[in-house]
């Protein structure tokens, strides 16, 4: 089993995700230079958070266009798993791999805070070891990060559960109050229609161990791996 | 032959623009009270293109492919000569 985690210019939570991945989930990742392309095969792809591009024109719309990401598109129709981080969440979206967009926040300034989320669907490969509805606590770190997309589009991915976040508060209720960027619907974590693809605002690498302050986050990363072996046939 | 196409970006009617909230509370700050303000890019690309017609449709690629994003923005084109 082998992830990639993807280093553009100006991602910074690469080596967090890679860490997370290799010395607390203990499985093979690569870091690799969007320039040098995915040259062998991975189970996963992951866009890490940071600035791509300096978010010039629209955060991840840069990154979006680049070759590498043709070869993630590639990856992803033949099924294989890719998670986007916040900058990674955007660079998915503007890439079509997700619906939608995530935007400049509704009060526009930059937020980083520990939030609470609610596990919408247990459904997917990134979330099968959550259950619905539990209230998971995951920091984010954006100014761009309100979820906005059409009407018709919203109620295609509640039909069909694609949903795989949503902002809450403590006791899993989606208030006003509990939705810090002011996302539609509270909206933070979308999947595909072929639910390999996620895209969340949320940094679950960041929320990986009990030494910082939350371990909610490594489910993301264990229920990749869990699906990749069950994928595979094989253990450990 | 050479065109200059002058596009314009904004958002769509209804969507939240935070920074033009923003950028009017200052305004009413320094004492100009304004019912609406919104914001646009303007891009002012050149480039090579047979004619008028040629030109205009490069440039709609641009923002169909690039500039915009569909979900929240419309553009507008015009070129010149």
């Amino acid at each position: 089993m082998r992830f990639a985690v993807i280093r553009f210019g100006g991602s910074n939570c690469d080596r967090d995700a890679q860490y997370v991945l290799s010395d607390i989930c203990g499985v093979d990742c690569d870091l690799i230079w969007y320039k040098d392309g995915l040259t062998r095969p991975y189970d996963a792809v992951i866009l890490p958070g940071g600035f791509s591009y300096g978010d010039y024109l629209r955060a991840g719309a840069i990154a979006a266009r680049t070759p590498v990401m043709k070869e993630v598109i590639a990856h992803a129709e033949k099924g294989g798993l890719v998670l986007g981080i916040c900058n990674g969440a955007q660079i998915l979206a503007e890439s079509g791999l997700v619906p939608g967009v995530f935007t400049i926040n509704a009060y526009p300034k930059f937020i980083c805070r520990s939030v609470q989320l609610r596990v919408e669907t247990p459904d997917s490969p990134f979330t099968s070891l959550y259950k619905k509805g539990d209230v998971i606590r995951i920091p984010i770190a954006h100014k761009e990060g309100r979820y906005v997309a059409p009407e018709d589009i919203l109620s295609e991915l509640n039909k069909r559960e694609q949903i795989a976040f949503r902002f809450c508060d403590d006791a899993g209720n989606v208030t006003p109050e509990s939705n810090p960027n002011g996302a539609m619907e509270h909206i933070t974590g979308v999947l595909n229609r072929g639910r390999n693809v996620l895209a969340m605002m949320p940094h679950p690498e960041r929320a990986s161990e009990e030494i910082l302050n939350s371990d909610d986050g490594r489910k993301v990363f264990l229920s990749m791996i869990t699906h990749i072996e069950r994928t595979k046939g094989v253990t450990g | 032959m050479m065109y200059l196409a002058k596009i314009t970006i904004g958002l769509k009617e209804g969507m939240l623009d935070p920074e033009a909230t923003a950028i009017r509370h200052a305004l009413g700050n320094l004492g100009y009270e304004t019912d609406e303000l919104r914001t646009k890019k303007l891009f002012l690309v050149r480039f090579d293109a047979t004619d008028a017609r040629e030109a205009e449709e490069k440039a709609r690629g641009m923002c169909e492919r690039l500039l915009a994003n569909p979900v929240i923005h419309h553009f507008e084109i015009e070129v010149h000569r």
